[in-house]
This record gives structure tokens, C-alpha cells and sequence, in this order.
């Protein structure tokens, strides 16, 4: 079952029907202050088999959009508009009860720190079985002798006696595989990783990110990976998406994003981060200012304060209107520059810089 | 960003040939006591065990490792915020491994400090201006103009806005914060600075906008850095000379294009190997490091990475290699290694290949 896209398929729209399809979501949080827009029109889609990486500063809106996906914003105090369909079934709006059958059944979350997220007061097989036992019935022997097998598949030695042992007892890369094992306990059909590798070593990371990569093309489960390093996606993802401000502005397949980037605020993420062949002399162009207030949205394009090349589009419309991710399919940008300009700016600007 | 430098650049305390910081065999070890109501030693955490380093004049040399390997041990003992266990630390040639209080008062404004959390190390009770000038004040300097003059003069360098003294730290952003962090550290014109992971937990933009900024007050004022931190790319971006720990011992040290482009040590190679890329081209040979750090309660015998390491034999384990420099090596790239790499693996992708 190893259904395994490859890196130049296009998973919006031509990879049959895809398993996890957003579209027009917006989330909003009421707060004292006023509405905080955590997530504005956005669409996307996940075929099955693939991995979505996605991508974008702190407060870009991509935890949210997962936990909308997942369901765990609380009713209250947020209101979801749009739609989210998993393998055909509608989310928004779905009752709790439903959540729940879906929840580590058929989507599943790993969290980025496994300390926090794991109980300190049950043990690590127990917290693997629980999701087993709630979704099959399974009796506790089942559900231990479960524990061990999934502990095994995620490289965890000795797993008969590891699985009575405690988080505490675990280093941090044995947390997070532990937590990945919780997470494909019901085998599910997507994963939502978000950050699973950050709080970790680089060695541990590059296992960590193998091992998803390995589980996935024995499963063939689809990923979404939310991070805020480039270098992770390149290594895992087949498609990307750039977020900012809660909306979609760049997406495509992982080598026309990073080859061929055509937003600014790609560019300018691209050029912040240091490599390890580039030129050391020249200094890092970071991107100008800091990420908006999500209550008081900058008008028109809402990168248009921190964006460069403002005055080069004709017309001026950065600060009167918003542009559209277009075109609908493939490789497309959020941005009022024209195709031709994009280009000559990446090629004469942005790319002698990469290295 | 580009601040005029209002400050004075820093004259070499000594001349250009002698090292301003030199540490000869540092050791650090945390007893580990057991027992009620009379606690005895049952073993100690070799957490910094023999480190030899120097820092010369203006120089930056970057720290490098898996967390758990005593980089951030050795910048507290080089900061003197930890009593050596063993070894020696001499600043400007003098003698400062146990120096008292009172010896120490006239060095300690000239090594200064940058941690890593920009949330914890500033108090939120405190404003900005206090906790700047709060090293005046507590050596007792009174710049010309008031200490409030100098605060402003300071913000203004790291790119701060000067009106905002009186402002709390809770106001601003993550990078605003580190950079009231390093404000803070120039106060009073220090020869060095140990900046412990000073950007590990800030966003990718942002992390550029403050190594940046590091790197023009390093050029500019000629401050000698001590730069811990485990992003490889980062690292190589800001130092001169870089620095590999294995759990509390120096395994590697070179200049920077020596030591990023033929590692001797196969720690060095499985690190660089690890760091992701943002190019779908980076098709470098990985080596999965397999496993964690030892732990240093009880470090392996003789080689202290051979339990990790895909080239260790039984001279590993009985004998410690030196860390000398080998046959085939650049000048001052020193490496401890029974069976070192061949000289110029490829270990970084050569030149990111044409779209």
C-alpha cells in the first residue's frame, strides 16, 4: 500500500481525489481586543500517501488551521467558516461525537513537545493504548501487547520493558518516537505533524524526519508537516505551502517553491537562512519589521509593509487590494507583481544570494 | 539595519598574538548525592571534562554539539557563573579560575552574557531602561550624559527605538527582546561576549535581523565572541573558528572552511551530514547517527563517540585520542581521532545546482 507520490506530481487537484480538502477556511478568535483573524480564506488539499509541508512564521496561522482540521478549537470563542472534508466527510460543524470516532482513528496529531504533551502520571504504554483501546475496544493485554509492536516500529530498544517505563524516563528523541507511535496506534490516514522535530538535535531531527518518511511509505499515510525550517521540508515534503498572516501566499511542489519562488516573503525567508556552502561574507537579508497584528490587518496585501518591492508593482494596488493566490492550480503566488517581474527580480536579486 | 555605532570600539586588552580568554584542561563536575539526612557523593556528571579553547581579540569562535555535550556548561564557567571543578581559566593573561568576588568585579563588565530565552532573562517587573543600565549602576560607572542618555544610545544601536525606555519587556516581540538582551551585555563595552544559543528561539526572519546585527557590533566595536549553538549553518555563518563537543570534550576544532569543508572527526561529518537543506537537490550522503548521548554520569572508556561511531575498534575503547592536528590538515585544525575521515569528503553539497 505504498501509494507514494512522487515529488514533481502535483497533489492539488491531479492526484485523484485528495484525502484531506480545505477550502475557504477562516478561523476567528473573539478577544478582548477585538477579532483576531488566525486564518483568512485558506485552501488546500492533501492527497493520500503524500506529505504538505507548510510553512511560515510564528503566528502565521498554521497551528491553527490544524487544530481546525482536527477540531480542537474550543466552540466557544471561536467561529470556523469554509469547509473541511476528510475522505468526503464534512468537519466544520460536525458534532463533537463524530470528533471523536475521527480523532486518532483516522487523523492524528504528534505535538511538537512531547514533554508537555505526554502525562507524566501514566506510563508510556499506556498512553499508547488508550487511543487503541477507545477506538477498538481491545481489552488492556491487547492493548499493551499493541504498545510494545508500535514502540518496536518506531526503533524504541527493549520495547517489552520500555513500555512500564514513564516519560521522564525517556530522552527527548525517544519521547517524540513514542509520541509517533501514539499517533499511528489506529494506523490512521493522515498525520498532522506540527514542529515534531524542533525542540530536538539535528542528528536526532534527521532520524526522527527518516523515520516519518519510512512509516509513511509502509502505511501510506498522508502527513502534514508544519515547521519553520526550509531544510526540513526539502528533506520530506512534496509540497508546500507558504503562510502568513493567516492566508495561503505561495504553494507548489517542493522544487518550484525553493527553486523558483515567486513571493517575496519567500524570498525573503529563503535569503534569512544561512547555508552551509553560501558565501559567509555577505550578510543575511532578513525579511524588514515583524509579522502584523492579526486584529489590525494591514490593508491590501498584508505583507505589503514589510515587502521590498512595493513600488514595483504597477499601479500601486499592494495597499488598496488583496491579491489572489492564483492561478488555482499548481504552482501559484499571492502577489500583485507580474509573472515577467517575479522572475527577472528572483533571478537578478534573489538567487545569486542562495549560494 | 543600519544603525550608526555610537560606542567606542573596545582597544585589544593585550597584544594582537596573545589570546584574550585561554581555557587549559577546564573541568566541571556536578556531584550526584544519595542518602538521607547524611547525603554523600555517589558519582558526578562530567559535564565539562578537560576543555582546552582559546579566544583571541576580536575573534569569534563558535561552540557546537548535541545538547547535553557542556557548551552552555563551558560559557557559565567562562562567565564564571560556575566554580571550575579542575583546569584553568585565564582572561588577558591573568589567572581567573577561582578568582573571589572582589577579584572578579573588574573583569566580570568586560566578559558579558546573551542567553538564549529572550523571555526568562529579562525581568518582567523591570523597565527597559533599568535593566540596561543596571550594569552601570552596579559598577558604579556614570557615563557622560547620564545613564539614561547612554540607555537610549545603546537601544539605538541594537535598532531599538530610543523613546522606549520606559517601556516593559512583556511590549515588544521575541527579537525585540534579544535585542534588549544584547543591549544589555554592551553596556559596559565588554572585550567579550559569550552568547549562549543566542537565536535558537526566535523565527527564521528574525534569527537573521539579530545574527546580523551580532555581526556588525563584532566587526565594528571588535568585541571577541564565544558563540554556543547547535545550528551548524548558523554558526559557520557568524565564526571564525568553530569548536565540535561530545559530552564535555572538544573533538574537533578548526577554522571555519577548514572545518565545514573536510571534517576529520566522524561526529563532525555525521553532524554536518544532518543539517537540512532548503534545496531539493541535496542529495548528500547522510550518516544516521543511531541513538543519544551517552549519558555523563558515565562516560564510555577511551574514545567517548565510539558508541555511536561506525568506525570504532578496540584501540577506541581503551585508548583516548589526543586532539591533535593530523596529517593532511589545514593549520590549527586540531582533531581527536584514532581513524579520522579522508581529508576532503564532500561532506557539503557542492555549489546548489542551476533550475
Amino acid at each position: 500500500m505504498t501509494t507514494q507520490a512522487k515529488p514533481e506530481e502535483v497533489s492539488a487537484g491531479s492526484g485523484g481525489t485528495p484525502f484531506l480538502s480545505v477550502r475557504d477556511l477562516s478561523v476567528r478568535f473573539s478577544t478582548e481586543d477585538g477579532v483576531v483573524r488566525a486564518v483568512d480564506n485558506l485552501s488546500f488539499d492533501v492527497a493520500p500517501g503524500s506529505t504538505l509541508g507548510i510553512v511560515g512564521e510564528s503566528g502565521s496561522g498554521k497551528s491553527v488551521t490544524n487544530l481546525a482540521v482536527l477540531g480542537l478549537h474550543n466552540p466557544d470563542r471561536t467561529e470556523i467558516s469554509g469547509s473541511i472534508k476528510l475522505d468526503g466527510q464534512e468537519l466544520v460543524g460536525a458534532p463533537n461525537r463524530e470528533l471523536e470516532k475521527l480523532r486518532g482513528k483516522k487523523m492524528s496529531m504528534i505535538f511538537q513537545d512531547p514533554l508537555t504533551a505526554l502525562s507524566p502520571f501514566h506510563t508510556i504504554g499506556k498512553q499508547i493504548g488508550e487511543t487503541f483501546r477507545k477506538h477498538t475496544g481491545a481489552s488492556k493485554k491487547e492493548a499493551r501487547d499493541r504498545a510494545i509492536e508500535m514502540l518496536t516500529r518506531v526503533g524504541i530498544p527493549q520495547p517489552t520493558s520500555r513500555v512500564d517505563d514513564y516519560p521522564h524516563q525517556f530522552s527527548g528523541g525517544m519521547r517524540q518516537r513514542a509520541m509517533i507511535a501514539m499517533s499511528l496506534v489506529c494506523d490512521p490516514k493522515l498525520v498532522i505533524a506540527d514542529e515534531p522535530t524542533t525542540a530536538l538535535d539535528v542528528t536526532v531531527q534527521a532520524q526522527i524526519l527518516d523515520l516519518l518518511k519510512d512509516l509513511q511509505q509502509e502505511m501510506g499515510t498522508a502527513i502534514i508537516l508544519i515547521t519553520h525550517d526550509l531544510g526540513v521540508v526539502a528533506r520530506t515534503a512534496q509540497d508546500i505551502m507558504v503562510m502568513y498572516a493567516g492566508r495561503a501566499v505561495e504553494r507548489g511542489t517542493v522544487r518550484e517553491v525553493l527553486k523558483a519562488p515567486q513571493h517575496p516573503y519567500t524570498w525573503g525567508l529563503l535569503s534569512s537562512m544561512p547555508s552551509l556552502t553560501g558565501d559567509v561574507n555577505i550578510p543575511l537579508k532578513p525579511v524588514r519589521g515583524t509579522p502584523p497584528s492579526l486584529i489590525n490587518l494591514p490593508s491590501g496585501c498584508p505583507f505589503n509593509p514589510r515587502c521590498d518591492f512595493r513600488e514595483k508593482v504597477i499601479g500601486g494596488g499592494c495597499t488598496s487590494e488583496r491579491p489572489p493566490l492564483s492561478p488555482a492550480t499548481g504552482h501559484a503566488a499571492a502577489c500583485h507583481l507580474n509573472q515577467a517581474q517575479r522572475q527577472d527580480i528572483f533571478i537578478d536579486q534573489i538567487k545569486p544570494r542562495l549560494g | 539595519m543600519s544603525n550608526e555605532l555610537t560606542l567606542k570600539p573596545a582597544s585589544p586588552a593585550v597584544g594582537s598574538g596573545d589570546p584574550l580568554l585561554s581555557l587549559t584542561g577546564l573541568k566541571k563536575h556536578f556531584p550526584v548525592m544519595e542518602g538521607f539526612l547524611f547525603k554523600r557523593q555517589v558519582g558526578a556528571v562530567h559535564a565539562v571534562d578537560g576543555v582546552d579553547l582559546e579566544v583571541f581579540p576580536s575573534e569569534s569562535v563558535g561552540l557546537v554539539g548535541e545538547s547535553g555535550c557542556g557548551k552552555s556548561t563551558t560559557g557559565r564557567l567562562v562567565t564564571r557563573l560556575l566554580e571550575p571543578t579542575g583546569g584553568e581559566i585565564r582572561y588577558a593573561g591573568q589567572d581567573i579560575t577561582h578568582a573571589s568576588r572582589k577579584e572578579l568585579a573588574p573583569i566580570r563588565s568586560e566578559i558579558q552574557m546573551i542567553f538564549q530565552d529572550p523571555y526568562s532573562s529579562l525581568n518582567p517587573r523591570h523597565t527597559v531602561g533599568s535593566i540596561i543600565g543596571a550594569p552601570m549602576e552596579i559598577n558604579g560607572i556614570n557615563p557622560a550624559g547620564g545613564i539614561q542618555r547612554r540607555v537610549q544610545e545603546l537601544l539605538e544601536t541594537v535598532g531599538l527605538n530610543p523613546e522606549h525606555y520606559n517601556r516593559f519587556p512583556h511590549e515588544f516581540s521575541g527579537g525585540q527582546r534579544q535585542r534588549i538582551g544584547v543591549a544589555r551585555a554592551l553596556s559596559l563595552n565588554p572585550k567579550l561576549i559569550v552568547a549562549d544559543e543566542p537565536v535558537s528561539a526566535l523565527d527564521v526572519s528574525i534569527q537573521a535581523q539579530v545574527v546580523n546585527l551580532l555581526q556588525e557590533l563584532q566587526r565594528e566595536l571588535g568585541i571577541a565572541f564565544l558563540f554556543i549553538a547547535h545550528d551548524l549553518s548558523v554558526v559557520r555563518h557568524f565564526s571564525q573558528r568553530v569548536a565540535v563537543m561530545y559530552l564535555g570534550k572538544i573533538v574537533e576544532i578548526a577554522d571555519r572552511k577548514s572545518l565545514y569543508e573536510s571534517p576529520r572527526h566522524p561526529y563532525t561529518h555525521a553532524l554536518l551530514s544532518a543539517v537540512p537543506e532548503a534545496d531539493p537537490d541535496d542529495d548528500r550522503e547522510r550518516i544516521r547517527l543511531t541513538g543519544d548521548v551517552p549519558s555523563p554520569l558515565n562516560p564510555p572508556s577511551g574514545c567517548r563517540f565510539r558508541t555511536r561511531c561506525w568506525k570504532a575498534q578496540e584501540k577506541c575503547a581503551s585508548e583516548e585520542p589526543p586532539l591533535v592536528q593530523l596529517s593532511g590538515n589545514a593549520a590549527n585544525h586540531l582533531t581527536a581521532c584514532h581513524f579520522p575521515e579522508d581529508p576532503a569528503p564532500a561532506a557539503v553539497p557542492a555549489q546548489r545546482a542551476e533550475v
